[in-house]
């Protein structure tokens, strides 16, 4: 899967445009970035209700791919510049986090991390 | 060690969307000189986490980061109110964090033990009133995640 993919499934809407055929391997939905932080293995896709530069800067550390903002939450300019100088892809997509987990996991793409 | 590479950071404390600023400038440095990506992941996670802890906790401070080949020394300085129990904020879930920090999306009580994770050598010197003094350091040929 690569991220134009991603928009695809979720029905998203680009806010900031990286590479789009970067591939992505797994994904992580959480609105706590400390949790993110907390699994270090190739996450490319970060999936939160979230919205602050923190949000960047966590996928950053993380060398995520892509942030996909669910509840079609809008980030802020300082945002979207944050991500764009990372050249990281910023979406938005209608459904909810849980919803858009399942519909990215019921399309092959795993949490990476074995329980 | 001789033969490392020095770099020094202020964290500035009333910002805290700033903070990570010095992580990812380490970060990008470390990629530019070529270092193993999971040693960099390491080291950005760790310093990020304890970049945060400043700003939350001790209204900012600095960090000083030794880059060798072999490892990455980082220093986190801050005068904050000290930790009263160290033990305890080892703790994976246990914080001191206001309600504004974890509506920021950190404040889960995993700085900490994430920092500890992700590094080979952490030390911990502080002082109620006075601030603290996180040593860290990453090896980079090692395997650890």
């Amino acid at each position: 899967m690569v991220v134009s993919d991603i928009i695809s499934i979720l029905k998203g809407e680009v806010i900031c445009e990286g590479d789009l055929s970067q591939e992505i391997k797994t994904a992580c939905g959480s609105d706590m970035m400390s949790d993110v932080l907390a699994f270090v293995k190739d996450q490319s896709v970060l999936l939160t209700g979230l919205v602050n530069p923190q949000v960047v800067r966590t996928a950053e550390m993380m060398d995520m791919a892509c942030i996909v903002f669910v509840r079609g939450k809008e980030p802020d300019q300082s945002i979207i510049d944050l991500a764009e100088s990372r050249g990281i892809t910023l979406m938005k997509t209608d459904f909810r986090m849980f919803t858009a987990c399942g519909l990215l996991y019921s399309n092959g793409l795993s949490g990476g991390c074995k329980v | 060690m001789s033969g490392g590479f020095h770099l020094k950071y202020e964290v500035p404390g009333d910002d805290f969307t700033r903070a990570g600023e010095a992580s990812g400038a380490v970060k990008k440095r470390l990629k530019a000189l070529g270092f193993d990506q999971n040693a960099i992941r390491r080291v950005s996670i760790a310093m990020y986490e304890a970049e945060i802890n400043m700003v939350i906790h001790a209204n900012g401070g600095y960090c000083d980061v030794d880059i060798y080949p072999d490892r990455v020394d980082i220093v986190l300085v801050d005068s904050g109110p000290g930790i009263p129990d160290v033990e305890k904020a080892m703790q994976a879930g246990f914080s001191t964090a206001p309600d504004n920090v974890r509506n920021l999306g950190f404040g889960a009580g995993m700085g900490l033990p994430n920092i500890k994770k992700y590094t080979d050598e952490m030390r911990i010197e502080t002082e109620l009133g006075v601030g603290t003094k996180l040593y860290l350091s990453v090896h980079v040929n090692n395997d650890k995640d």
